[in-house]
């Protein structure tokens, strides 16, 4: 049974969700045409910010040559593989930190520092240590993600409920116990959010050593 | 001990250390607990009632005195939250101590499920705490310290979480409880009517470093629940005997 005012509240409902995606939706649309017009109207220059129409054709013809899957492939692998191991040896590092405080307390400085590094930066001295390879951009985007990791989910196993831990210890808990019983699962929102960024900074870490990377084979095939 | 004790302490010390002070929070403290005793302490807020408690738990470390608690005789501890694991379900909940010390033996799990059944959370099991009342979440809290078998509990202010109507109920209910499982309890509590109301002996404490300061047994006329002992004459006589004791320092 419903009564007219739930219906109408329902309504206002949906009506609210459909709006929401109908403007977002537009946003892209207008910011394509806005993209568009000022490259066809030379207001920016199309060889630095490229066009619409352009990565539209670049799109097509990569198909057409069957690139486009290999580079989509490529990408995803990379990205995936760096943020898998970005995120095991972040958790890693992080649980030996909650197990010894000691440890925790020497290098928390260090890990401010190098969190506030602005690792992209890194790029350059890294593929000229590791080598224009996918070695080096996967190494660029563990870099990245990794501390990050460290430090958001070190965070959620230091915030872990104090009266939770009482609780274990009255139990006569061990360390391991209290780590994979309580601690783990608990922090579990924290490891999701630090997951989420972690796939967004993997792809970060990416982007800049590709670059490198065409710039360098562009340089080696003059010889 | 006397042949009746089953857990002593003597001339307890506890001093905390931090890098400026050192601060003594409960000092040369004694008293004994018999068998299906029911002890409540209660003190000026801030006094270091918990403190003692979490030293009989091996939370903390004694500073000086000793504790000798008759042998083979288990102590089980419950805390003013229920901290119940929300990624368990209420039965995963309650065997918690027991997987922890390794003693998930088919026995000892038919004994909580018994437990659940008897205490009207049968239906429960298989849900989440998020899922039950302030109330249930108390009682399956209880559960999960009754779980291992303890001889003495330990309650650290056990109802302050619940509202006044549920927490009437709640203590009624636990005490039940405690006295069909036949089992011996300290409880550390603010409230002082809960204390007469449930105990057989109040122990009152001094302003910190506490201290013993008297030691009341309650002697109610044809003793029940709380809810019908707070109905007794007697009842008032001893909240102000005990009222008349604390030093408040407001």
């Amino acid at each position: 049974m419903c009564s007219n005012e739930h219906i109408s509240y329902l309504k206002k409902i949906r009506f609210n969700k459909i709006l929401i995606k109908l403007i977002q939706i537009s946003i892209f649309i207008i910011f394509l045409i806005v993209w568009q017009l000022l490259a066809d109207f030379k207001v920016i220059n199309t060889f630095v910010s490229s066009s619409p129409k352009e990565v539209f054709k670049t799109i097509i013809e990569l198909h057409k040559t069957n690139n486009l899957y290999n580079h989509i492939f490529i990408t995803l692998y990379e990205t995936v593989l760096s943020f898998l191991i970005g995120t095991l040896i972040g958790i890693f590092l992080a649980t030996i930190l909650w197990w010894n405080k000691f440890i925790a307390k020497v290098v928390d400085p260090y890990l401010t520092i190098l969190n506030s590094l602005p690792k992209v930066a890194l790029g350059p001295i890294i593929i000229i240590w590791v080598g224009a390879k996918m070695n080096s951009i996967i190494l660029m985007a563990l870099f990245i993600s990794t501390i990050i990791t460290i430090m958001n989910v070190y965070q959620g196993f230091i915030e872990t409920d104090i009266n939770k831990i009482k609780l274990m210890k009255s139990f006569n808990a061990k360390p391991y116990q209290m780590f994979f019983k309580l601690v783990l699962p608990s922090s579990f929102p924290n490891i999701i959010s630090a997951l989420k960024i972690n796939l967004s900074m993997s792809l970060v870490g990416l982007l800049p050593p590709v670059g490198e990377k065409i710039f360098f084979n562009k340089c080696y095939s003059r010889y | 001990m006397k042949n009746n004790e089953i857990l002593s302490i003597k001339n307890l010390r506890k001093i905390y250390h931090t890098e400026t002070s050192e601060t003594v929070a409960v000092d040369d403290f004694s008293f004994s607990l018999s068998n299906g005793e029911f002890i409540a302490i209660v003190g000026p807020s801030g006094c270091g009632k918990s403190t003692i408690l979490s030293i009989l738990a091996n939370l903390e470390n004694k500073s000086s005195g000793s504790i000798k608690i008759k042998e083979n005789y288990k102590l089980g501890y419950m805390l003013q939250s229920d901290s119940l694991f929300e990624w368990r379900n209420i039965l995963d909940n309650c065997l918690l101590g027991l997987e922890i010390n390794k003693n998930l033996s088919k026995e000892n799990i038919n004994y909580v499920l018994g437990l659940l059944k008897t205490y009207g959370l049968k239906d429960f099991i298989n849900s989440h705490p998020s899922n039950l009342s302030g109330g249930m979440r108390q009682r399956v809290s209880l559960i999960r310290t009754l779980a291992t078998k303890p001889d003495i509990l330990l309650l650290d202010e056990p109802f302050s979480a619940l509202d006044y109507q549920t927490r009437l109920a709640v203590s009624d209910d636990v005490y039940r409880i405690i006295k069909k499982e036949k089992k011996s309890v300290i409880m550390v509590t603010h409230d002082l009517a809960e204390a007469i109301s449930m105990a057989d002996k109040v122990i009152v404490l001094s302003k910190r470093p506490c201290s013993i300061k008297k030691i009341i047994p309650i002697k109610i006329e044809n003793k029940s629940t709380p809810i019908e002992n707070r109905k007794s004459k007697e009842f008032s006589k001893y909240y102000e005997e005990i009222w008349k004791e604390i030093d408040l320092n407001v």
